[in-house]
């Protein structure tokens, strides 16, 4: 009977591992507690779309997506980390919106082997020193889209800037993107705590910046800071004295709580990023057609760069005919960027970070009367980070 | 430095220090009056904060919206009063922590589920989300304005609960010495439920107020909880007194922090290590005021009598 027993527990274990070996594991980290699972739930909904969009399979295999919790937190998204390596044994780690987040789960990730994609988080140190070949990002280098805007301001002949940033790796990033591109002044800067009590209240802050007679306010506020920022700068009445410009400020995910409260300042802002739900090709169409049928509003860029994540994953299963053991395959599969994605074609540079379109972004109101952004023109043609020089890799 | 700004950071600095008195004069009550650390407190801010956004958006008035949800958050307080906190009183502080951590947990995620992750945002009326002109080059935002006012009326209000009515004498001889209060033969589970629930209105109050400027975010009590713990120690925890003055010294310490280091550093030291060294200074300000108070006046500025 014991033998009976072991030998059927042996069937199962065996049946287990066959049945292991006939899927590719994806584990997804992302924020999914605390006010950063706003941005969290809606990459989750992106990811679920694409899989849902490749019928569940990548080639012959079946997709298992592990989601983790970063809880807004270094420490905590290190420790997600090490659950879907050792515990889940997943082939590929992607989500991350955090930069701080990333960097404390990097090793984690690269030194047991596995593939990490970024989502979200570019921080410099990954595009240049500490760039690795089985990393890729389906985002940008933090940089490159206040570099963006840096030349928006150029071309729009502002001469002085006050600068607004919370103050961790990806605010100092963009502040240093801005600084890189802007030729004009920079009347004054502020870093404001960030984290799970960040500072939410920018009354001092603003004040500082009305007070510095600056032409114009840049500012990046990601999340639910970003929603409280406009409704502070709406309140001081600072639109025509001081005009806004953002990155990763104005979103899919603050827009409609901004209209659900009639925050109308925003409408006509500016913002730089490289997607935008009214881009045209057929992959976004459909990427932007199903989240809204599903969920209700558009989908963040958030969304747009988890969806390409499993997008990017599929082409790197199936060129080696998911065969998961051949590591080297699917990197130069996937160093090909040869699969659709919704911000259109783009290719990788010797850090794996896209080199890719820039676009300003404006918000409009849709032809159904929903705030959205729309592209007013392109600001960067495959632009390539500042960071890429710094990396070893070919 | 010129003068307009200096003013406009003052008056910033005022309406945090309200905003904070509001939250820390509840937490103040409960420590000082039932000996109980209610780590949860900053949950009934956000309570306070989600139910007003739902009544704003159900009623279309902000006005009316908090007049609904006061008595609603002191519901709340009482329930939770009844349910959870009044059977740890007897207990240590260890285990109020701990009682008061699980119960933030179960708040956040209640909030989670019945308003989900992404907040609310709260439309004002036109009148209150103007501006102002006080004098010439200063403009202040109405609404700040009316927390302000809000604020030193609650404050008022409270000066006279606590010094002139029978209420405010049994507060003040609960935080005294609560066992001899009972023996005199008051009714102190009644006590305790009703200082609770005014701790709870005051901090959902609070958690009103701010959802326009901010918005109603899950975890937001945890952002405002520890500011205000550190207001009731540099106070004196059990002094309505000490926490108003503390709350406005916090609120202004905080705001001029944040206004004015940077170019006070930029005297001594690069631009760059300036800007790099003011954000992280400016936010432990508090808590380094915090550990100059606790090293020289431990019971703080003004502890309420104990004898």
């Amino acid at each position: 009977m014991k033998k009976l027993l072991s030998t059927a527990l042996a069937v199962t274990l065996l049946g287990g591992v066959a049945a292991q070996a006939a899927e590719v594991k994806i584990g997804f980290v992302t924020t999914l507690t605390t006010g950063g699972a706003v941005i969290g739930v809606d990459q989750q909904n992106a990811v679920n779309l694409a899989v849902e969009h490749m019928g569940g399979k990548m080639g012959d295999l079946d997709v298992n997506v592990i989601f983790g919790d970063d809880g807004f937190k270094p420490e905590t998204g290190k420790q997600a980390t090490d659950k879907l390596v050792k515990q889940d044994d997943v082939t590929f780690v992607a989500g991350y919106i955090w930069s701080h987040v990333l960097l404390a789960s990097r090793k984690s990730a690269l030194d047991a082997g596995k593939f990490l994609i970024s989502a979200n988080a570019g921080p410099s140190q990954i595009a240049g020193k500490l760039c690795h070949e089985n990393f890729f990002s389906t985002s940008w280098q933090n940089d490159q889209t206040p570099m963006a805007m840096g030349e928006v301001l150029n071309q729009q002949g502002v001469k002085s800037l006050y600068i607004m940033s919370p103050n961790y790796a990806a605010g100092k990033n963009m502040v240093a993107g801005v600084e890189r591109t802007f030729k004009g002044e920079v009347k004054g800067k502020d870093f404001t705590k960030w984290g799970k009590d960040a500072q939410l209240d920018f009354s001092a802050e603003l004040a500082k910046a009305k007070a510095s007679g600056a032409d114009g306010l840049f500012v990046f506020y990601p999340g639910k800071a970003g929603g409280a920022f406009i409704k502070q700068y709406q309140q001081a009445g600072l639109k025509d004295t001081l005009p806004l410009y953002t990155v990763f400020t104005v979103d899919g995910i603050s827009l409609p709580k901004l209209q659900a409260a009639n925050f109308d300042g925003v409408l006509g802002s500016k913002t730089t990023q490289q997607w935008d739900p009214s881009l045209d090709n057929a992959q976004n169409k459909r990427f932007v057609a199903d989240f809204k049928a599903k969920h209700g509003t558009y989908p963040s860029f958030y969304a747009a760069q988890a969806y390409d994540s499993i997008f990017l994953i599929k082409s790197a299963v199936e060129a080696v005919g998911g065969d998961l053991s051949n590591m080297d395959g699917m990197r130069a599969a996937m160093k090909q960027a040869s699969y659709d994605s919704v911000r259109g074609k783009y290719s990788y540079g010797n850090n794996h970070m896209p080199v890719q379109n820039f676009y300003l972004r404006e918000v409009v109101k849709d032809a159904d009367g929903n705030w959205t952004t729309t592209v007013a023109k392109t600001v960067y043609e495959n632009h390539q980070d500042p960071y890429a020089k710094e990396c070893p890799l070919k | 430095m010129d003068v307009a700004l200096l003013f406009i950071q003052m008056f910033n600095g005022l309406q945090l220090g309200l905003l904070l008195f509001l939250v820390a004069s509840g937490l103040t009550l409960v420590f000082g009056i039932l000996d109980f650390v209610n780590l949860a407190h900053g949950g009934l801010y956000m309570i306070g904060a989600f139910i007003c956004a739902s009544f704003t958006f159900l009623t279309g008035s902000f006005v009316w919206a908090v007049l609904l949800a006061l008595p609603v958050t002191a519901i709340v307080g009482i329930v939770i009063e009844r349910t959870v906190i009044r059977h740890l009183y007897a207990r240590d502080h260890l285990d109020h922590v701990l009682g008061t951590f699980g119960l933030i947990l179960v708040l956040d995620t209640s909030t989670h589920l019945i308003w989900g992750p992404a907040g609310v945002a709260v439309p004002l009326p036109a009148w209150m989300d103007g501006r102002l002109e006080l004098f010439d080059g200063v403009v202040v935002p109405t609404f700040r304005l009316l927390i302000i006012g809000t604020g030193l009326t609650i404050a008022a209000g409270l000066f006279w609960l606590v010094n002139y009515t029978r209420l405010g004498m049994l507060i003040r001889a609960g935080a005294s010495n609560r066992t001899m209060v009972s023996a005199l033969g008051i009714d102190i589970q009644t006590l305790f439920s009703l200082v609770f629930a005014l701790g709870a209105v005051l901090a959902g109050l609070a958690g009103m107020l701010i959802s326009p400027i901010t918005e109603a975010s899950i975890g937001m009590g945890n952002e405002i909880i520890i500011t205000a713990f550190v207001v009731i120690i540099i106070g004196g925890i059990g002094s309505m007194k000490g926490a108003f003055i503390a709350a406005i010294i916090i609120g202004l310490i905080d705001t001029m922090g944040r206004s004015f280091l940077d170019d006070l550093f930029k005297i001594v030291m690069s631009t760059e290590a300036a800007e790099t060294s003011a954000p992280a200074v400016s936010a432990m300000l508090i808590y380094i005021l915090m550990a100059l108070i606790l090293a020289l006046r431990p019971q703080g500025l003004f502890p309420p009598k104990v004898r």
